[in-house]
């Protein structure tokens, strides 16, 4: 006996509208949640209770909120990044790995130290995001000169490369700088911090205790000048060109090589700048794990912005809430489970944009 | 061959089929039908709702209304295998065949049968008899990448008889052939619907359909003009007439004009291939202002490889000058500053960016000049102007300047490319198989587009396997063969029999 129905997959061929992309994204990210929900409920715990403690554990109060955009600072930064590679349809994922460069290299500027400690508060901060930028981007140079002169796989380097920079950075937290023998560096003076809302307390009760710090705003300006760069400069159409059709942007006498190693060195350099906020603006030292993965969630962000670094903004933060609710909550892996099903989704939910469900009645088979 | 064909049965009864893309009425209430074995002609230009109307009858798309019927028995397709399963195959045009696989494995590849183990050596003798009933030749166990393109094109045929297709449909096959490989299918063809085959066979080569087929049908817009009619009778002129819905002119109008100076060179140009063979060998050749230069040349004796060398896609050795300036191993941006268009073999895969509209496509070589580019950034306004002005200036037919190029037909895309060269005012064009493919208006309007150019004083060189363009449209001829050009001479006194010779390397210059 046959269903008397049957479902067939159509190819669409009618144009889309311009709402339906981000409708369906957005639908997949709640089935994501219906999905986690369901797996709740045989673990034995309510969903309904869990959601919403999630739900007031990041967006409840200020303060958790401010926690929230700290989080998606690094985000926003090493998602513009990806976001400018992957439109070249370089399929980068070295964020981790800049991202520790770049802390590290800043770092230098007080360990070493660089410029004496009784500097202004702004050359000593300035010379470190400088050197933050440019630990991430030479290091994300070099799987661009092995992709350009030698076509050599950049998703295999730029991974590879993520544990040689944890590892180098262990290298150095444990043997030159180490604190004490433990597995970091003595805080630095208060001079490497980047200035915080809670500095302003005395002034303005209402901050006390808010941890945000400047770095939100490098976040904000890489964000919107990648977006213009992408949208509206004649280096932003060389790369959707090569994106789209190599051959036809050699044709047009683009130059691929110099484009590879460009790009390679500023998403690198804006992991690297990441890493430099992180380290000045959150734990004042260099130590293991600043990142909690910042470099794998940024490809996620990256994706789920659809490469559109304004979109990346509010995803960051999304997925701020979804780290810190996270630490909150037990069991303690949900926050991961939603992550892997909310990308596995959205990036599975494309194939309705090409391709339409249609249910039809079997029809009998004329005699 | 005159057979009368009334009161044959039906193989295919195609009635009122209507589909509707947005903006575009592909099926406009057409009628089909083919008669047992018969070779039925479908005709139209490109975009005239052929492939859709194929598309249709081989489960790909389902039409808005409109009936289809097979053997007299009304059918719905939902999908390619329903259509299979009525009979009905499709050779595209562009072969699906694995290359690192042999002919058997490939006609066995999807089927349900052999299910583990492939004893291929039993299957192999299946498809000898298969070939010996037909007539259709090829080592069942040899790989795809070993034969030729015509014995590949007789795999694609073999799959569609293995797989029990009563009614075969050739989209273009004779397309990619040579010539002699053409006379072999049209033997293939007549072989099949003796032995009760029914063939539908699109084309867009008038003196073929008129050949081989016993009716024909010819679309125009979306709608039939002609329907099941006996080609006996017809000259070319009329079909085309039909299909374009005016009058075409056969014979080019080329003025007769005296070249200026020279202001394009190649000397002693070499270059290997892809596998690190040479490909071209020690060529020279000089074009002259408002010349027209030809090579013929069956394909594969270096054509790419030469013209890839040429405009700076791939390195090689000699020398190449525009004006003086030499431009040889240069990247591609030095000829194309020196003024050099490049009209490219490969339209989607080199000349377009296929998801990114038309106005992104057509300012590809101008963004880096004002208007378009106002200092680091580009203007989008202008851009639109100016894809608006080339898409009604060269009639390329779209929505609008949005739509991405993929979505654009053969000959639309070909003017679009066309259209972006042009519009640069090039000193120097090479123009690589700038009509294959194309239906007869959109052959003359690229090849009036490329005379207008050469009354503009611009120097072109130009590629092609079609001989009587070739000798029609240039002034002057060479014949590359094995990577070596030979025998250069005035058109007006080459006759195809001494270059047909010199193509094969039978005859090696002109004595």
């Amino acid at each position: 006996m046959k269903a008397p129905f049957k479902i067939s997959v159509e190819k669409r061929m009618e144009e889309i509208p311009k709402w339906m992309p981000a409708a369906i994204s957005l639908g997949a990210v709640l089935v994501a949640f219906i999905i986690s929900g369901i797996i709740l409920l045989f673990t034995g715990s309510n969903p309904i209770r869990i959601f919403r403690f999630f739900f007031n554990a990041a967006f409840g109060s200020w303060g958790a909120f401010s926690d929230i955009l700290v989080k998606a600072t690094p985000l926003i930064m090493i998602g513009t990044g990806y976001c400018l590679a992957f439109k070249m349809n370089i399929i980068s994922i070295g964020g981790e790995g800049q991202f520790y460069m770049g802390a590290f290299f800043a770092s230098l500027v007080v360990l070493v130290p660089l410029v004496p400690l009784d500097s202004p508060k702004i050359l000593v901060l300035s010379l470190m995001a400088l050197m933050g930028i440019i630990g991430g981007g030479l290091y994300g140079l070099i799987p661009g000169v092995l992709k350009a002169y030698f076509n050599v796989n950049e998703i295999i380097t730029t991974l590879m490369l993520n544990y040689v920079a944890v590892n180098w950075n262990n290298y150095w937290i444990f043997g030159k700088y180490s604190d004490a023998g433990f597995q970091m560096t003595p805080t630095f003076d208060k001079v490497a911090w980047l200035p915080r809302l809670a500095d302003l307390s005395k002034n303005i009760p209402f901050f006390s205790g808010i941890t945000l710090h400047l770095g939100v705003v490098f976040g904000l300006i890489a964000a919107v000048l990648i977006w213009v760069i992408l949208k509206s400069s004649r280096w932003g159409y060389e790369i959707t060109l090569i994106g789209d059709n190599p051959r036809a942007a050699e044709y047009a006498g683009v130059n691929i090589k110099r484009n590879i190693l460009l790009v390679m060195v500023i998403s690198g350099a804006l992991a690297g700048l990441a890493g430099m906020s992180e380290v000045t603006g959150v734990v004042h030292r260099l130590q293991e794990r600043i990142s909690t993965n910042y470099g794998f969630s940024g490809v996620i962000v990256a994706w789920l912005a659809k490469l559109n670094p304004l979109a990346v903004i509010p995803i960051s933060i999304l997925f701020g809430g979804l780290i810190v609710a996270g630490r909150e909550i037990q069991p303690s892996g949900l926050s991961f489970l939603i992550q892997g099903l909310t990308l596995f989704l959205v990036i599975s939910s494309d194939i309705l944009l090409r391709y339409k469900i249609r249910i039809t009645r079997r029809q009998e088979k004329a005699l | 061959m005159t057979m009368t064909t009334e009161g044959r049965p039906f193989a295919v009864e195609m009635r009122d089929i209507v589909l509707r893309f947005p903006g575009v009425l592909a099926n406009d209430h057409i009628n089909f039908t083919l008669q047992k074995g018969e070779i039925h002609a479908l005709l139209g230009e490109n975009g005239a709702g052929k492939s859709t109307l194929m598309n249709i009858l081989s489960g790909l798309y389902r039409p808005d209304s409109g009936t289809i019927k097979v053997n007299g028995t009304p059918e719905t397709f939902n999908s390619p295998r329903d259509a299979i399963s009525c009979g009905i195959g499709m050779v595209h045009q562009h072969f699906m065949l694995v290359p690192t696989l042999t002919v058997t494995e490939n006609i066995l590849l999807g089927l349900k049968t052999p299910r583990f183990f492939m004893r291929l050596s039993k299957y192999d003798k299946k498809i000898q008899a298969l070939q010996e009933e037909f007539g259709l030749k090829v080592n069942p166990s040899a790989k795809i990448w070993q034969l030729s393109v015509g014995e590949q094109q007789r795999v694609e045929i073999l799959k569609t008889l293995y797989r029990g297709a009563d009614v075969l449909i050739l989209d273009e096959p004779t397309a990619v052939l040579a010539p002699q490989e053409i006379d072999e299918l049209i033997g293939t063809m007549r072989a099949l619907v003796k032995q009760g085959k029914s063939i539908i066979f699109i084309s867009h080569k008038l003196n073929e359909v008129k050949a081989v087929a016993d009716r024909l049908t010819i679309l125009r817009k979306g709608k039939t003009t002609a329907e099941g009619i006996n080609p006996e009778g017809l000259s070319r002129g009329d079909l085309a007439e039909l299909m374009v819905g005016r009058e075409v002119l056969f014979h080019i109008n080329k003025e007769i004009q005296s070249p200026g100076d020279v202001v394009f060179e190649v000397e002693n140009l070499s270059t290997d291939n892809d596998q690190g063979m040479r490909a071209v060998n020690n060529v020279s050749l000089s074009i002259r202002e408002g010349e027209i230069f030809g090579i013929a040349g069956i394909a594969g004796n270096g054509q790419s490889e030469l013209v890839e060398a040429i405009t700076g896609l791939r390195p090689c050795t000699g020398s190449i000058r525009i004006h003086d300036t030499e431009v040889g191993n240069c990247p591609p941006y030095k000829s194309i500053h020196c003024g050099m268009a490049h009209i490219p073999e490969d339209r989607m895969g080199v000349g377009t960016a296929p998801n990114l509209s038309i106005t992104n496509n057509v300012i590809m070589k101008k963004y880096v000049h004002p208007p378009i580019s106002k200092g680091w950034r580009i203007n989008y306004t202008e851009a639109q102007k100016h894809a608006v002005i080339l898409k009604d200036g060269y009639d390329i037919q779209a929505p609008n300047v949005e739509t991405p190029a993929q979505k654009l037909s053969g000959g639309n895309l070909q003017k679009l490319i066309l259209a972006r060269e042009i519009s640069g005012q090039p000193g120097v064009i090479i123009a690589m198989q700038p009509t294959r493919g194309l239906d007869v208006g959109a052959i003359e309007s690229i090849q009036n587009l490329l005379l207008e150019q050469r009354k503009n004083g611009a120097a072109i060189l130009l590629l092609s396997e079609e001989l009587d363009e070739l000798l029609e449209l240039s002034d002057r001829v060479a014949v590359i063969f094995e990577g070596e050009l030979v025998g250069q001479m005035n058109a007006s006194e080459a006759s195809l029999n001494t270059i047909g010779m010199m193509m094969t390397g039978s005859l090696r210059s002109e004595e």
